[in-house]
């Protein structure tokens, strides 16, 4: 029996992925598909999949059931609502939940985004060994056995040694002509990042700034885990001075108290230089905050230690504002003056969440 | 895959069994399937081939989800056709297999004998192929996406056919010829008739008259629930289009008896699985498997109303009744208690009875004719509504009457809201007027405005539909660009 199901079972998936390229922007700005993540796929609800009909509102119609209880008695509560317009329609019957793999997403953002591939700066640091059946050898298993060559060699020998008799002849294959597929180990180099996300916690940084930055960092962390073997991640969080935290702590510390970025950009370095050495890494960092500094003079320092420490090892220095009500936006001007002309620094404003989408572009669009 | 002789011998046994009780069914023809192929066949309605669409794949996709997470599983499905093909999942155990079996065995008897079945095209799995190959004809010639975009317009509108009409044979008497309007004369002396009564004026304005009412016949003559068929009769589509529509049409009569006789199907398959099972086939080390796997079957949970329980307990009641001679003027009038229940004539025309009613009924007939407040009561039935207030489902009554009638609200037109073809000229501009008669359930908007938007690319015009949104009469239009909401006054044309 030929079934055509994994035609159409294709077509299905085909027709998802262009409802979530349709919706990506609609999904980039939003904070759930972080919960929604599993180890490598995320959950995307698609409500529009299903083909409509002319039906009922459901939830007016109420039905037929057995059981015990009395009047009055609760069966258990509505499902939530679906569907724009008129509102006390009928309940979400079907949402359909499709699996995407952060991989094809990364794919999809980078298409709708029309982001460049990112260049790793070349280095070959970590290198494996992966094997390839691509040798042949005289001994192995049987299910190995490469049947042309074994044949070749019966050929060899029999001609060397006189026992070929005319074409057509059964030949005749005995234990050293027989030959077997085998693996050589080739070497393939590696590459690995490191991300250093940093961020300002002072007082004036609100949960809807820090949404903002949470949901553009897992945008990245996607799109460069699509790109790198490897990825390791490190937060520093700062107000008056910087340290580094989990991902946790990162996420929801809140400080009063002033700003003084360079304290950040010091302890960067410092990891940078201790553990991610220019030469075997490709090293991003991120820095959000709302464009406040303590003084002019820390943001002269600042600059400073970008330019003479910080940019020189690492792929991208990439300054996010999120912009607050309390912020003067100051620093993203400064940043601007001095870095004009640089190729490995990005500098973004996002304003709201809808504009998150944009700020990626700019942080990635240079394929560092 | 062929059968096991095991298998084969089961088939033989149970058939035997089945024609022994006087079932009478098609050739039965049983595969065994893996459970990824038999998700396969349920994801295109027990067919091995209909044509490329991409639905197929999104109900296999949650099949299979289905069936890795536990949630469900297929045991048996059955195709009505002649004859008829069966699947068997692979890994199931024997005793499953022979549940299966005679439910199958039942199954293809309701598909032979019941009246509703009986236009049906029982060499559909052929049909079905045709319907194959002439669809990927299309998409070789106009394209993968254009032709399966239709596809998707087309089974927006799937259920808007009308069961009955395969049924009704109308012989209409052509409506008399009203005599031919012509235009007034002005009164004139004869020597002034033409200065008076110009020919050429009149002359147009005869013509005007005669297409004005040309024009008043009404189109459909009178309003039509096979909305397929008038707009594969009338919308402008090419020739493809419009037999893959018509192809949609087909399959959704096909399709039709079987949900409008789920509960009797169901329930009849059911009674005489257990039947056979517990009267012929069991062996002793069979029926704690055989006990658990159908109580699954006929297992109830509040709220829902399983047909294969209401089904098999319904005729079980109609066999004991017509067993009892508990119907009938005198049974009704009964008011004593005690004797009602141990009411017994000995009349024993149960089985009988329940052979008439699965060749006669369908799940509206049946619930309206068979079940009674005893029923009601004794498997506790009851209705549930809405409450808006506190946004839960709530028992809302018990009374025999209103189960009932919510019961076959349900039932009638197979759930589904009652829309017809009420002018094809509306608006005298080429506009379709559809018309939801209604029955005291609002539409769902955000579908009905998704239905009304795949109507319009198959009518090519502005579509109208008059329903109402609550509680008063409205319009909802859809131009081709935007949609558009007007109050209703009067009842659309």
């Amino acid at each position: 029996m030929i079934l055509r199901i994994e035609q159409d079972h294709h077509r299905f998936k085909q027709i998802i992925r262009g409802k979530i390229k349709q919706d990506l922007r609609k999904y980039i700005s939003r904070g759930e598909m972080i919960g929604r993540r599993g180890k490598d796929l995320i959950s995307i609800p698609l409500p529009q999949i299903s083909i409509p009909h002319f039906v009922h509102g459901r939830r007016q119609a109420g039905g037929v059931g057995q059981g015990e209880g009395d009047v009055g008695t609760v069966l258990g509560a509505a499902e939530p609502e679906e569907g724009s317009g008129q509102a006390g329609d009928a309940p979400g019957q079907h949402l359909l939940e499709v699996e995407v793999t952060l991989d094809e997403l990364a794919e999809m953002l980078g298409e709708e985004l029309e982001l460049p591939r990112i260049e790793p700066r070349g280095r070959k640091n970590i290198v494996t060994e992966k094997y390839r059946y691509t040798g042949i050898a005289p001994t192995g298993p049987e299910s190995l056995r490469h049947f042309r060559r074994t044949y070749k060699e019966m050929m060899k020998r029999s001609l060397a040694s006189g026992t070929y008799r005319r074409p057509g002849a059964l030949p005749f294959i005995i234990r050293e002509d027989k030959r077997y597929r085998t693996w050589r180990p080739t070497i393939l180099p590696e590459t690995t990042a490191a991300v250093i996300y940093m961020m300002d916690v002072s007082g004036s940084m609100g949960e809807e700034q820090k949404e903002i930055v949470r949901i553009e960092s897992f945008w990245i962390d996607t799109w460069l885990r699509h790109h790198y073997k490897g990825l390791e991640i490190r937060y520093i969080i700062h107000d008056a001075e910087a340290r580094e935290v989990d991902q946790e702590t990162f996420y929801h510390t809140r400080e009063s108290g002033g700003t003084v970025i360079s304290s950040a950009y010091r302890l960067a370095l410092e990891v940078t230089r201790t553990d991610y050495p220019a030469q075997e890494w490709n090293v991003y960092c991120f820095h959000f905050s709302d464009g406040d500094n303590w003084s002019q003079g820390d943001t002269q320092e600042c600059i400073r230690l970008l330019r003479e420490e910080l940019l020189p090892g690492v792929n991208l220095f990439a300054y996010g504002q999120v912009e607050s009500p309390y912020g003067t936006g100051q620093f993203l001007l400064d940043l601007k003056e001095a870095f004009a002309e640089e190729e490995a620094v990005a500098l973004s404003k996002i304003e709201s969440k809808e504009a998150i989408h944009q700020s990626i572009k700019e942080f990635l669009g240079r394929g560092r | 895959m062929s059968l096991s002789p095991l298998l084969a011998g089961l088939q033989r046994e149970i058939e035997a069994h089945a024609r022994d009780y006087g079932l009478d069914f098609f050739p039965v023809m049983f595969e065994v399937l893996d459970y990824r192929k038999l998700n396969q066949v349920a994801a295109y309605g027990g067919f091995p081939t209909r044509y490329p669409h991409w639905r197929f794949g999104m109900d296999f996709e949650q099949l299979q989800k289905g069936y890795t997470f536990g949630l469900q599983r297929i045991y048996e499905m059955v195709i009505n056709n002649d004859p008829c093909y069966a699947y068997l999942l692979e890994c199931n155990a024997d005793v499953d297999q022979k549940i299966v079996m005679a439910h199958v065995y039942a199954h293809c008897d309701f598909f032979k004998n019941n009246v509703w079945f009986s236009k049906t095209n029982r060499k559909m799995m052929d049909e079905m192929a045709n319907h194959a190959t002439r669809v990927r004809r299309y998409m070789d010639r106009h394209g993968v996406d254009r032709v399966e975009n239709f596809i998707d317009l087309c089974l927006s509108l799937e259920n808007l056919i009308d069961p009955h009409s395969l049924f009704i044979v109308r012989e209409r008497p052509d409506a008399p010829e009203e005599a031919p309007r012509v235009a007034r004369r002005l009164k004139s002396k004869e020597y002034m008739q033409d200065y008076i009564n110009p020919p050429e004026i009149l002359a147009r304005e005869s013509l005007r008259l005669r297409e004005e009412s040309e024009r008043k016949k009404s189109f459909p003559a009178e309003p039509t629930r096979d909305i397929l068929k008038f707009l594969i009769e009338y919308s402008p589509l090419e020739n493809w289009q419009r037999d893959v529509l018509s192809i949609i049409r087909e399959e959704a009569y096909y399709f039709a008896p079987q949900a409008q006789t789920k509960i009797m199907n169901e329930g009849w398959a059911t009674y005489w699985h257990s039947k056979m099972m517990t009267e012929r086939c069991l062996t002793d080390a069979e029926v704690i498997d055989y006990a658990d796997h159908h109580s699954g079957t006929v297992a109830t949970s509040p709220g829902r109303l399983n047909p294969y329980k209401l089904g098999v307990e319904l005729f079980k009641d109609i066999e004991e009744r017509w067993n009892k001679g508990r119907f009938g003027k005198e049974f009704e009038e009964c008011e004593d208690l005690s004797l009602r229940t141990t009411w017994d004539t000995q009349l024993n025309q149960g089985r009988g009875k329940i052979f008439e009613v699965r060749r006669f009924c369908n799940d509206v007939t049946f619930i309206d004719n068979y079940l009674t407040e005893e029923f009601c009561r004794r498997h506790k039935m009851f209705v549930y509504d809405f409450n808006p207030k506190t946004g839960l489902y709530q028992i809302s009554s018990r009374s025999f009457r209103e189960i009932k009638q919510k019961l076959l609200f349900q039932l009638t037109n197979r759930g589904l809201p009652f829309i017809e073809v009420a002018d094809g000229n509306f608006r005298n501009k080429g506009e379709l007027l559809l018309r939801h008669r209604y029955e005291g359930v609002p539409l769902r908007m955000d579908y009905a405005r998704d239905t009304l938007r795949n109507t319009q690319r198959i009518w090519q015009r502005p579509v109208n539909i008059a329903t109402l949104v609550e509680d008063k009469p409205k319009l909802i239009s859809y131009t081709g660009e935007a949609f558009e909401e007007a109050d209703l006054h009067e009842p659309a044309a």
